[in-house]
């Protein structure tokens, strides 16, 4: 039993408090990260360090400080630095004088056995692997509970008759999700919240336009290090639909019958080596959104991010042959959106005007 | 500038960016009637009231505003004070003027004092655009500082520049670089216009390299923006370009031109749909109000997000700033703001 807390991502924290508090935890849920959040990470973290190692350190800084005594977080397989982040935070927290333990989870498929031992080390009863299933079982269907419904805000959002309504209906969503602690519970929590946002009064005149978002997976999933961008795209009238969630719900969905492609394989003619970090899914999700008749793609990655640098140089001749529109952004600690914002309104307007004259030539 | 007479009707359009903020009248059949360029000089109110003064005397009186479109990066502040029908980004602005003034063109490189731009034109329609990121090396600014490094008014840099008959080589990745290689290249004797030609192309490589990078830079090619005043950098693109590059007439004012534009093409549809067509412009007059912009840091959550507040004789006409809309709403006319912004 102890006071325990993870990094903060996207809207997700329900579901890693659940699972924590299923193995006999108090949980300290990380705060939604603030500009107080990222000052904290940036003095504490390396300069060149990206954006994701900053913001998890600021927001460990503040859990701690609510009393935090373990952090549990990821780790990877590289050649992506972030899969050594755990061990570099740890380091620079201890230095900074606090006391706690890290727990860093290895990815399943390639160290299932580490990942093992540390879930039967998070387990406070000390209980045998089989027996955690049921846990696993519940989270993973919190899990898919929430994508189901961002995934519906996202089509939702540029069609609602209000501004506003649709996330308001996701927000009370995601908390009645997060209060149940039986897999019943959950999945009637989320048919409720489906059905109040289908039941969101749309504007018929509607007629978003589609973009694809690819990327590195922390600045997909958490929008405190996107600048919300699928709110703003939203609000300027675009449907989103984002490469990466937590569930994979996507791969399986994305692809149309018949087409039995994987991000990875839609990738090998442009890029056929693993780069490390998501950089081979970016290439490839982009090819699939292209040929799923997507209007444009939108490239989100952290400032220095080797692999999604490596993604960006091949990402122009993806573009060309496949004759679909494609930006960067590269984030950092900017906090001024007017650049930002400056950008996602002439990209899509570009693609506005774009599918207009194709409409035209028929 | 005044160009014209015998019109008495037209559209209003205003770019408000970081160094200059431009004015530029046209009367319906699109001819520019006039053209206001100021120093923004970090008063961006004090600049938009200047500048619709100067153009007022430029037009005949009784000259009816029929719409009003503002861009540039304080478009929102711009749009506010002048009464904007429609407020756009500045590449879409840039992409409009150019496409009026030269048909048939394909790429647009503009270089601003702060930022720089290349759009990648198509039928008429931006295929694909990129603006500069995390760096300024590539703009006026940088040429700005070289120049009074030099001792040389930023006006006489481009006929300097053209002089040069052997270039030198100027590192022009980051102007802490490029300062230390022309003081390097000074010391050692070259000549001062091989030196700013030097600059130029490094500017040029600079920009090819980061902006232009993977774009296809096809003819008609147009080159526009404060820095498109600069002979040897023009040069310099058409070195690295193998191609002529067209400097319009009013490559200095292209946003506001094309924002004026986009005026006239929003009250166009909002004909054709059948809707009010009454412009939301001030008047001339706003530039004697008193406008005022203050700020204050909002305590409901660590975000501590920096609100900014326009009030015009005591009444708040916007707010803007905040992460959630908390501050947003002042009346029911900020809801019509809100609607144009977007």
């Amino acid at each position: 039993m102890a006071k325990i807390t993870f990094p903060p991502m996207g809207h997700y924290s329900p579901a890693f408090a659940t699972l924590l508090r299923e193995l006999g935890h108090e949980v300290i849920l990380p705060n939604p990260p603030t500009k107080e959040t990222l000052s904290l990470g940036t003095l504490y973290g390396p300069e060149f360090a990206c954006l994701p190692l900053k913001i998890c350190l600021g927001s460990y800084v503040e859990s701690l400080e609510r009393g935090a005594e373990v952090i549990v977080t990821s780790g990877g397989v590289g050649p992506c630095r972030a899969g050594l982040y755990g061990t570099v935070q740890r380091e620079i927290l201890k230095s900074l004088g606090y006391r706690f333990e890290m727990i860093v989870l290895e990815p399943p498929r390639r160290h299932p056995l580490e990942l093992l031992k540390a879930l039967h080390r998070l387990d406070a009863f000390r209980r045998a692997p089989w027996q955690l299933v049921n846990t696993a079982f519940k989270t993973w269907e919190m899990i898919k509970a929430l994508d189901r419904l961002e995934r519906e805000l996202h089509r939702i959002r540029p069609r609602e008759a209000e501004k506003g309504s649709a996330e308001a209906v996701y927000k009370r969503g995601c908390r009645a999700i997060g209060a149940q602690d039986t897999v019943a519970g959950i999945r009637k929590a989320a048919e409720e919240a489906l059905a109040d946002m289908r039941r969101v009064p749309l504007d018929p005149s509607c007629d978003p336009i589609k973009i694809g978002i690819v990327g590195e997976i922390y600045v997909l999933l958490e929008p405190a290090a996107n600048l919300k961008i699928e709110k703003t795209l939203g609000e300027l009238g675009a449907e989103v639909d984002r490469s990466i969630f937590l569930t994979g719900w996507t791969r399986e969905n994305v692809v149309r019958e018949g087409d039995n492609q994987t991000a990875r394989e839609a990738a090998y003619p442009y890029l056929c080596e693993m780069i490390g970090g998501h950089g081979q899914d970016t290439v490839g999700h982009t090819v699939m959104y292209a040929r799923q008749g997507y209007d444009g793609v939108i490239q989100l990655a952290p400032f220095t991010c080797i692999p999604e640098i490596v993604a960006k140089g091949v990402l122009p001749s993806v573009s060309r042959d496949l004759d679909i529109p494609i930006i960067s952004f590269f984030l950092d600690e900017q906090t001024g959106e007017a650049g930002f914002r400056t950008r996602l309104e002439a990209f899509v307007d570009l693609l506005v005007r774009r599918r207009e004259q194709r409409r035209l030539a028929g | 500038m005044y160009f014209r007479v015998n019109a008495t009707r037209g559209y209003l359009g205003l770019d408000v960016g970081s160094v200059s903020t431009n004015v530029v009248v046209i009367a319906e059949d699109g001819t520019p009637l006039t053209t206001v360029y100021l120093r923004t000089r970090g008063e961006p109110i004090r600049a938009v009231q200047e500048g619709l003064r100067r153009a007022r005397q430029d037009l005949p009186e009784g000259f009816t505003v029929l719409g009003v479109g503002a861009t540039g990066s304080a478009r929102q502040l711009g749009g506010v004070i002048v009464g904007a029908d429609v407020v756009k980004n500045e590449i879409t602005a840039h992409a409009v003027a150019a496409s009026e003034l030269v048909p048939g063109v394909q790429t647009v490189l503009e270089i601003g004092g702060q930022d720089s731009k290349i759009i990648i034109i198509r039928d008429g329609v931006i295929a694909d655009f990129a603006m500069n990121t995390v760096c300024a090396a590539g703009t006026g600014s940088f040429l700005d500082q070289q120049a009074g490094r030099l001792g040389i008014p930023i006006e006489e840099l481009g006929e300097i520049a053209l002089k040069s008959k052997t270039p030198v080589r100027i590192a022009g990745r980051c102007t802490v670089f490029a300062e230390s290689d022309m003081v390097h290249k000074q010391q050692l004797g070259y000549r001062q216009e091989d030196i700013v030609y030097g600059l130029c192309q490094a500017l040029v490589r600079n920009y090819l390299n980061n902006v232009g990078r993977g774009k296809p830079i096809n003819p008609i090619v147009v080159f526009q923006g404060g820095v498109a005043a600069n002979a040897g950098i023009r040069r310099a693109f058409e070195e690295a370009l193998g191609t002529e590059v067209i400097v319009p007439r009013y490559f200095d004012c292209m946003g506001a031109l094309g924002s004026a534009m986009l005026a006239r093409e929003e009250m166009e549809r909002r004909r054709r749909q059948g809707q009010d067509t009454t412009t939301a412009f001030r008047g001339f007059s706003g530039s004697e109000l008193d406008y005022k912009a203050s700020s204050f840091e909002c305590h409901h959550c660590p975000n501590r997000c920096e609100i900014i507040e326009i009030s015009c004789d005591g009444e708040v006409l916007a707010r803007w700033g905040g992460r959630c809309p908390r501050w947003d709403a002042v009346s029911k006319d900020q809801k019509s703001l809100t609607l144009a912004v977007k």
